[in-house]
């Protein structure tokens, strides 16, 4: 079991792209959107970090940038690490898929499709998830507007 | 039989008697037909009733619920209200639905259970028909209930309604084996098919007790395939309301899924009363050995009330199975017909003609 | 000349059949579309949406007091626990610790919600299966639980009683003596559970070696809950991370290895003697005290992102919040157990009969709200 510390630097030395964020409850690190699927299995298969359960994926629309939010937990190792990646493309947001890692993100990448629009490649199922098929636009997108039914703050 | 007050073919002489002397013999026939129809009948719908009540009680005793006795005393009205809600309801048949075939589906199943209890002898001359084949005939005739079903399942256009009749179909011609075989045991044992001979056979003791052991073993056979033949209990696979929300009978309202509910609870008193009079002696009173003032005292009580007696205690029972045991599954199911119930059974029937021959039972 | 083709009837057809929305073993408003080669699953896809609520969108124009009550309406069976775990979070944003009350007391919530829902699991799995007796004694025992909360919380399902800071009111004076009522009453009434179901040979046979899943597969689809740890995945909350009052009580971790549908049924039925273990030892030791912190009546998260899990009674229940600094969450992510456990069913069910199908889904103790949201 490594200390915080001890990951980041592990984390720096196999993805040397890799930037981290401070003072954080986990240890953060933001990954270029290219590097994804090969970091995922990087972080999956390297003995030191062995990261075999993704317990949470979000897709995080932070009105000028759209980013997805891996929470990855080592189940032998017992660390946990939260991978970002980012991008700024509203119109046609795109990312790999790691359902092929995870089988557990398939959901997941459903959900963020169906809810924020990004759509994932190599995805094997990528259709709307709780929504209809004919729904137009994505609610969880901050400039979604629906007079009727979503309350305003 | 000690008491002639209790010999129903006198009361029924008398009437015939009565008829013959004011019409011809083509109308007293007519006239008897249309009374014997009448009487079963209204002895269906009653018991219906009165079935449908005991089943009630029953689960809610073993489930520890008080539901049931709160419409009335003792909740009696209760079957009443379903009864009435049941004949109000609007019959729906669904879209695309085979509707000749979906309305001949229900009176298939009743009429199937109508015509067996017609054979059964209810007490010494009370029965209506007695001729040399009447086990022979009942197996033949309850089993037709089953077309009904997958009429009910291929007619109503739904997939789990046909999952349902078929499901229904490869339980029913299974266990059919089972429920023949195991009655052959009696049969090997009486000598004949007649159930009035089958009865009076056990006047000395009851052929679960006269049989040795094959016959009980044919009994505890008899009662597990007569349950999986009803769609009853652990075997209700083709209704099987976690799996396929009501099986055959899925899109049936009103009055039409009534039948189909009234045939169940009547296939189950058949089974009931099959068991009664082939295994526990029919009307005759429990007899001990040589307790001579015990043996009076059991004659007293009449021999209707014997048959009713024992035919509701197999019900108790086979109401038990229904909810207590979790369900089997279908290839489960089959499992346990073909190998372990049958080859069980014909080594029993084997058995039972040994001792026949030999003369070993009582 | 026309040539001439050689159809089988059957073969490589599929009756394609729709179970639910409306259907009594999906457990709610879930739809399986199942391609059947006769009585055999070849696929199962499941649907869901019929009851998306939009929560994580409503929470972004709510203020984390609201959100509370929203949380309730997820996994509607394990509601203390939700509350918990949005209240834990708050409170560890803010860097505030509750007094030790209302540790105490949360944590016999969570046990006393643990075994109601397993009660109300228990009874529907035996009805899954056709026993229809289990439904009533699983119903009969979970009411006493449902009093309890009753009288303390004034609501039996849907409480909102675990807010940021502590509990929204003091417990009913009776509520350490309805619990210690409640103890030995379901001591002896957990044996039946047993007498009834588990030794049943058909149950055996219905359930062994049926939905087999191995402890890799659970954890790269994310099972947690008892789900996971009957395929031998450790994956207690309660355990790894202990929150409110875990850390100073003695319970196991129940794992089973097999994996299949009876080893998920097992562990459920060990957690309900835990649970009751755990609420032994804490019911004597409710210290007195606040129930309550004060807390400023806006709550203003600092900025930055936030997780906390906690166990309910299907799993892991994670919540991910980014906040902006304001009174809203700039986005708010529920993990939630169901979510993840719901998608494995096709795997798990390939090539059963549809009843294992319902058998499977039963033992993943789905709640739909709780896949919704």
């Amino acid at each position: 079991m490594m200390d915080n510390t001890q990951l980041q630097q592990t984390i720096g030395r196999l993805i040397p792209r890799a930037v981290f964020n401070q003072n954080t409850q986990f240890v953060e690190v933001v990954i270029p959107a290219d590097g994804l699927h090969q970091t995922a299995q990087l972080l999956k298969e390297n003995p030191e970090t062995k990261f075999d359960f993704l317990f949470n994926l979000t897709g995080v629309d932070s009105k000028n940038e759209l980013r997805m939010v891996y929470h990855l937990r080592s189940t032998l190792l017992k660390h946990t690490l939260v991978v970002k990646v980012v991008t700024t493309d509203r119109q046609n947001p795109e990312f790999a898929s790691v359902s092929d890692i995870w089988p557990a993100a398939n959901p997941f990448e459903r959900e963020a499709y169906d809810l924020l629009g990004i759509r994932f490649t190599n995805h094997p199922d990528l259709r709307r998830l709780f929504l209809e098929e004919d729904f137009q636009g994505f609610p969880l997108r901050k400039d979604f507007v629906d007079p009727i039914n979503i309350v305003e703050k | 039989m000690k008491f002639s007050i209790y010999d129903f073919s006198s009361f029924t002489q008398s009437i015939h008697e009565l008829l013959t002397g004011v019409m011809s013999p083509t109308w007293v026939f007519i006239t008897e037909l249309a009374i014997v129809g009448l009487i079963f009948l209204l002895f269906y719908a009653v018991l219906g009733l009165f079935l449908v009540y005991l089943e009630r009680r029953v689960c809610a005793f073993i489930q520890n619920r008080l539901g049931p006795n709160r419409v009335g005393p003792q909740g009696i009205f209760q079957t009443i209200a379903d009864l009435i809600k049941l004949l109000f309801k609007e019959l729906f048949v669904v879209k695309n639905a085979d509707k000749f075939l979906f309305n001949l589906a229900p009176f298939v199943v009743i009429i199937a259970s109508l015509m067996a209890i017609g054979a059964l002898p209810y007490a010494k001359g009370l029965q209506a028909l007695d001729f040399n084949i009447g086990l022979f005939y009942i197996i033949a005739v309850t089993s037709l209930g089953v077309v009904g079903i997958l009429l009910a399942g291929w007619s109503s256009n739904s997939k789990y309604s046909l999952l349902g009749a078929m499901r229904s179909g490869a339980q029913i011609i299974s266990y059919e084996l089972s429920v023949g075989l195991s009655l052959l045991a009696i049969i090997i044992f009486a000598g004949s098919m007649q159930l009035s001979v089958i009865v009076e056979s056990q006047a000395n003791g009851w052929w679960i007790f006269k049989g040795h052991i094959p016959a009980f073993i044919a009994f505890v056979i008899f009662l597990i395939a007569a349950t999986a033949e009803t769609n009853r209990g652990p075997f209700d696979l083709a209704e099987a309301e976690s799996e396929l929300t009501a099986g055959f009978h899925t899109e049936y309202t009103g009055i039409r899924f009534a039948f189909f509910f009234l045939a169940e609870y009547m296939n189950m008193f058949l089974a009931a009363a099959l068991a009664t009079t082939v295994f526990l002696g029919g009307w005759m009173p429990l007899h001990f050995g040589n307790f001579e003032t015990f043996n009076r005292i059991m004659d007293f009580v009449p021999p209707i009330v014997w048959f009713f007696g024992k035919t509701f205690v197999v019900i108790y029972i086979i109401m038990l199975f229904k909810w207590t045991f979790p369900r089997l599954r279908i290839d489960q199911l089959l499992t346990l017909e073909w190998k372990y119930l049958l080859p069980i059974n014909l080594v029993n029937i084997v058995l039972i003609a040994f001792l026949v021959l030999m003369g070993w039972h009582f | 000349m026309v040539e001439k083709s050689e159809v089988i009837l059957g073969e490589n057809e599929h009756l394609r059949i729709n179970m639910g929305p409306q259907h009594p073993s999906t457990h709610g408003v879930l739809r399986f579309e199942l391609d059947l080669r006769g009585e055999i699953v070849d696929q199962v896809i499941p649907h869901c949406g019929y009851i998306h609520r939009g929560i994580e969108k409503m929470s972004e124009a709510n203020t984390y007091q609201q959100i509370i009550h929203l949380t309730d309406r997820m996994d509607y069976l394990s509601a203390h626990q939700n509350n918990e775990a949005m209240s834990l979070l708050v409170e560890k944003a803010l860097g505030i610790e509750v007094p030790e009350r209302v540790k105490v007391i949360r944590t016999i919530l969570s046990e006393l919600s643990r075994l109601q829902s397993h009660e109300l699991w228990w009874a529907a799995f035996g009805m899954d299966l056709g026993a229809l007796t289990t439904f009533f004694y699983g119903l009969r025992d979970r009411e006493r639980i449902l009093d309890i909360f009753e009288e303390s919380f004034g609501s039996r399902l849907l409480h909102s009683y675990i807010c940021p800071g502590g509990l929204m009111n003091d417990v009913h004076p009776n509520f350490k003596s309805r619990i210690k009522e409640f103890i030995p009453y379901f001591r002896k009434k957990l044996p039946e559970y047993d007498q009834l179901l588990t030794g049943n040979i058909i149950f055996m046979e219905r359930s062994k070696n049926i939905g087999l899943l191995t402890r890799e597969e659970a954890i790269a689809f994310g099972i947690t809950g008892p789900s996971g740890r009957g395929s031998g995945f450790s994956c207690d909350v309660r355990k790894h991370e202990p929150y409110s009052a875990y850390d100073r009580v003695d319970f196991k971790e129940i794992l089973y290895t097999e994996g299949d549908t009876y080893a998920r049924y097992r562990v459920r039925i060990d957690e309900m003697w835990e649970s009751l273990r755990i609420l032994e030892q804490l019911v004597d030791q409710i210290p007195d005290g606040d129930y309550t912190v004060k807390m400023k009546p806006i709550i203003k998260l600092p900025e930055g992102e936030y997780y906390q899990r906690v166990e309910t009674a299907r799993g892991e229940l994670g919540v991910y919040v980014v906040s902006t600094g304001d009174k809203y969450p700039e986005r708010i992510h529920f993990r939630t157990p169901n979510f993840s456990n719901l998608f494995v069913i096709d795997k798990l069910a390939r090539g059963h009969k549809i009843a294992d199908l319902v058998a499977i889904s039963g033992s993943l103790d789905l709640v739909i709200p709780d896949i919704d949201r």
